[in-house]
């Protein structure tokens, strides 16, 4: 009846699971209990979760990315712990516990803390920067995002109810084969994984589409934002990459469901078809991850120097390259499985050339810094602590791409250093350089800057007194995922990194302050004229935050930085454009579709992960009755009347006009 | 808004070609109308869904020669029901674009024969590929028996499951022109299914090429 | 296919799908069809005939099977998808085109990547009979 659910699945013997998924679940109850309790759940249906704004899910997608961040944070602290106490013993993980952790950590912060946070980004900013009202799909978009949201629950689940992978982040065969992992651990990866890979998937889609097909007029390729091509670009390797980690995953799964042969050592199967097909899905994504905050960085630095960004054409130049060329390195990430010298020169060659697109960025950053008016803000920090950080990041990254040398650094702590001086300085500084950025157009107030910069320089330094030592620990021979050792010389180098760890940790509390102190200080930190960072793209030229339908009337790009010559002309004459006629709009009514859909594709992975198959039948039936009642629903969309855009629209307005008035200049 | 405004950008170079004309996709005149939007999305993801349907072939390529002392394609495969099935796949897509005919001209009753007409040949397609697979498994051969095997079926069986939920999606566009008529987004949703029901048999010609008839004659 | 046209939509975009007739819609589009079966059947019957037949040097028959699969794929392409070359396609076109070449990447560089591998290292079960 219960397939292989019983009460030995819950960790009762295990104290450290115990205490810790206690204590998750107790939070998650606690908080359901407070919102209900306050009588928000009826706001938050109606305002939240059956919303299809795309403002709205970007900010889910990113409260989402958040919470992951911190659950994944919490892994690394024990990691780092672990390996500093456990020279000559056992420190105090278990084995099957330490290895269920870096598998965790890993997938989280890879498919529920990076990618939420990035397309909770794309998801807020884009539409706006097209100078559009909402995006191609936008009750595909709550689906994807609460597809997105099912896999997360299931691998927080797996926390409570049976065990999570101990194969690492990428499940490798044979070991995550059903005869080595008998347990439900890599199938709570596999569904979470394919779950939110098809939320992922239809994102691409969507984003693609919108990017292609829903511009404002007047803007052309060659006028879009910097993030939008990056979006473009990372959607279109979404597009391109996903499908085949869902065929790979697939085939796994019928590996250990149906005892088919792909990837055993019985029957003909191929171990290393598996790493060949997930790392023609993996690299790609590191590129999905990385170039969207390669456009983050253009948009603040160019803001941040009161310049346009220097190149433009070459930087959408390199990102296209990168985009196309990211589909050809991938053998990089196992060239000491055996190919000959011909195979590994081609992709060390190629790996070797994509960093020649990133080069073109970097120059073209640092030429944008050069002569500006730079206002050192958050954002600007985050950026720059990129630029010295991703360097390096990427230096190694070259070192690696030279199969020699990867021969000696596989699998090293080396390369655990490089992938998190990449990702960390790349992708983490670029997400939090574009939440403190947006923010204020998100809320009406920016994040109190104090904190702000607190929290940039302690993850700065934790960063390096982390990951410095690790690669050093690399090239004295530590190899990665260790429960224990027991060589001197490593020691001290893990003791460095735990070191480091704590004082990230500082930086994640200053940042958690920074939420808390600016949303009390909300007032004293309200945005007005809806363009605290004097901005250049369309998004600032709208209220903060932006009304339901985004502009009154869409806007007409003239040239590139749309938004920047419209206020550069009211500057000089001193005065904003004529009124426009205000016409009636209509929007895209509110669906429970997403929440629906992800409610039964939680019952589908729950119900596959423990063999409960009456229960996933009931939940695929759920679904597609979910699509059906969509399709039949009459109206889809609901009408703003004109009276109410021109009022919401004339505050807008006003505030630009004082804004205007007081204007005294650039700012220093 | 011109000459002194555009003084100020460094990169109005090549700007010239303005944004005049009427409204298209390619972005110079804003938002393209409802339908292009919907189909280019839908041709977006079955764009990645061929690139899903590629992992499954590479795997077969990969797998075809491992086949653990048990049967080889050239044994097991009968190319009259190969060619049967050929046949269905391709009249239903013929009767789908009859289907869409009718959609154009707004003929209802032409519609629900069109589209019966497609469903019964994709459900003789499928009952011809279930039918092979019982007989494989029944023999031994079954997708346990060895890597090639496992690969065929996953291959060959991902394909039938598309076919599957295509039969599903066309009986609910019959339940909806029935129940809402030719509706705006009815139409769009229309225009996706051919797309779909179209593209199933593009990859059944690749299916039957690589798999059947080469791997047939090694 | 009477919706596009309507109101803002100009002369640059078409949807995947939808096929720009003139005049007599349903009969144009019926030849059309029906022009694209008789190639597919002709094709398919190719196909099957070359696979055994001795007119074909028998290291050739793949090649020649891949090559009228191919053009059965753009018959399938043009006359039932309706994706052509023409300017309101360019989209549609460009979109096919990536698709593509990730499929080729991925099939190419798998077999290239797994043969390789296959020539230079032992096979499983040699590598199992060796731990033995």
């Amino acid at each position: 009846m219960l397939g292989k659910l019983s009460w030995a699945a819950l960790p009762l013997d295990q104290p450290i699971p115990m205490i810790a998924s206690g204590v998750v679940a107790l939070a998650i109850l606690g908080v359901l209990a407070f919102v209900t309790f306050k009588g928000w759940v009826p706001y938050l249906w109606r305002e939240w979760i059956t919303s299809v704004d795309h403002k709205r899910i970007g900010v889910m997608y990113i409260v989402l990315a958040l919470v992951m961040l911190i659950r994944g944070f919490a892994d690394a602290i024990m990691m780092r712990s672990q390996q500093a106490v456990a020279f000559h013993g056992a420190g105090y993980l278990a084995p099957e516990h330490y290895n269920q952790i870096f598998s965790a950590h890993g997938t989280i912060m890879i498919f529920f803390g990076a990618m939420p946070f990035i397309i909770g980004l794309m998801n807020f900013v884009v539409p706006l920067q097209l100078g559009d009202r909402d995006v191609a799909f936008p009750t595909l978009n709550s689906v994807s995002f609460w597809l997105t949201a099912t896999g997360a629950l299931l691998v927080n689940i797996s926390l409570v109810i049976g065990e999570f992978a101990r194969t690492g982040w990428l499940p490798y065969p044979p070991l995550s084969e059903l005869k080595y992992s008998p347990g439900v651990g890599v199938d709570y990866y596999l569904w979470a994984i394919q779950i939110s890979g098809v939320g992922t998937l239809l994102t691409g889609v969507n984003f693609v589409t919108t990017i292609l097909k829903m511009r404002a007029p007047g803007m052309g390729y060659l006028r879009m934002p910097m993030f939008c091509w990056t979006a473009l670009a990372a959607n279109l390797l979404i597009v391109a990459a996903f499908p085949i980690l869902t065929a790979t995953l697939a085939m796994l799964s019928l590996d250990r469901y149906l005892g088919f042969h792909f990837f055993t050592n019985e029957g003909g199967g191929n171990v290393m078809m598996f790493m060949n097909l997930i790392w023609a899905w993996g690299h790609p994504e590191v590129y999905i991850l990385v170039l969207p905050c390669f456009g983050i960085f253009s948009e603040v630095i160019s803001t941040f120097s009161s310049k346009p960004l220097f190149g433009y054409r070459s930087m959408v130049a390199a990102t296209l390259f990168i985009c196309l060329v990211s589909f050809t390195v991938w053998l990089h990430h196992f060239f000491t499985m055996g190919a000959g010298p011909d195979v590994n020169a081609v992709f060390g060659i190629a790996t070797s050339v994509i960093a020649v697109g990133t080069g073109v960025k970097i120059y073209n950053w640092m030429f944008t810094l050069y002569g500006g008016r730079i206002r050192f803000t958050t954002p600007m920090l985050w950026s720059l602590g990129f630029m010295v950080t991703f360097v390096i990041g990427g230096m190694t990254g070259v070192l690696l791409a030279i199969p020699p040398a990867d021969f000696v650094l596989h699998n090293s702590m080396f390369l655990v250093a490089h992938f998190h001086n990449v990702i960390i300085g790349g992708v983490l500084f670029g997400v939090f350089a574009g939440y403190t950025y947006w923010f204020p157009k998100a809320f009406g107030f920016t994040l109190d800057e104090g904190w702000g910069k607190a929290a940039f320089w302690f993850t700065l330094v934790g960063f390096y007194v982390t990951f410095i030592p690790l690669y050093v620990a690399g090239l004295l021979g530590m190899t990665r995922r260790l429960q224990h050792y027991d060589v001197a010389g490593w020691k001290p180098w893990l003791t460095w990194a735990a070191i480091g760890t704590a004082v990230t940790a500082v930086g994640v509390i200053c940042q958690v302050v920074q939420l808390v102190v600016s949303i009390r200080r909300r007032d004293a930190l309200r945005d007005t004229t809806g363009d605290p960072w004097d901005g250049r793209s369309l998004e600032w030229s709208t209220a903060s935050p932006p009304p339901a339908f985004n502009f009154a009337v869409l806007p007409n790009v003239e040239g590139e930085e749309a938004y920047w010559s419209l206020k550069q002309t009211a500057r000089e004459q001193n005065r904003l454009r004529e009124e426009p006629a205000y016409e009636d709009l209509e929007a895209p009514r509110n669906s429970p579709t997403g929440f629906v859909c992800a409610f039964f594709a939680t019952v589908v992975g729950f119900a596959l992960i423990w063999h409960i198959w009456w229960m996933a039948v009931i939940g695929l039936i759920g679904a597609y009755a979910t699509f059906v009642v969509f399709a039949w629903r009459d109206t889809a969309e609901y009408r703003i009347p004109a009276a109410e855009v021109a009022k919401i629209d004339r505050a807008n307005r006003s505030a630009r006009q004082d804004a205007l008035a007081t204007y005294t200049g650039p700012r220093p | 808004m011109t000459a002194a405004v555009s003084g100020g950008d460094p990169h109005r170079i090549g700007h010239s070609q303005g944004h005049g004309g009427a409204a298209s996709g390619r972005g110079e005149g804003g938002p393209a109308p409802n339908r292009i939007v919907v189909g280019y999305g839908f041709w977006l993801f079955l764009l990645s869904d061929i690139v899903m349907f590629s992992g499954f072939f590479a795997a077969y390529a990969v797998l075809a020669g491992q086949t653990a002392g048990g049967p080889t394609g050239r044994q097991i495969f009968d190319l009259n029901t190969v060619a049967l099935e050929t046949a269905c796949l391709l009249a239903s897509s013929f009767t789908c674009g009859l289907a869409i005919l009718a959609v154009g001209a707004r003929m209802k009753l032409k519609f629900y024969a069109a589209m019966a007409t497609t469903f019964v040949f994709g459900a003789v397609f499928l009952g011809l590929e279930l039918h092979e697979f019982a007989g494989l498994i029944a023999r031994g051969d079954g997708p346990q028996r060895s890597a090639f095997l496992s690969a065929f079926f996953a291959l060959v069986g991902c394909h039938g499951l598309h076919v599957t939920a295509g039969l599903l999606w066309l009986l609910t566009m019959m339940a909806q022109v029935f129940a809402k008529g030719f509706r705006r987004d009815v139409l769009n949703r229309m225009l996706c299914f051919s797309l779909f029901w179209h593209a199933l048999d593009i990859i059944w010609v690749a299916l039957f090429t690589v798999v059947y008839l080469i791997g047939g004659a090694a | 296919m009477s919706e596009h046209g309507a109101d803002q939509h100009g002369v640059h975009d078409l949807a995947p799908g939808d096929e720009e007739l003139d005049g007599s819609g349903v009969a144009q589009g019926l030849r059309g069809y029906l022009l694209g079966l008789a190639l597919a059947v002709g094709l398919t019957a190719a196909s099957f005939y070359f696979a055994h037949s001795p007119l074909v040097w028998a290291p050739a028959v793949a090649t020649a099977l891949i090559v009228l699969a191919i053009a059965q794929m753009g018959v399938h392409l043009v006359f039932f998808l309706h994706i052509t070359t023409g300017p309101d396609n360019t989209n549609n076109v460009l979109a096919l085109a990536f698709g593509v070449l990730i499929v080729f990447l991925i099939m190419a560089g798998s077999l290239w990547i797994m043969a390789n591998l296959s020539h230079h290292t032992p096979g499983m079960d040699q590598l199992m009979r060796m731990q033995r």
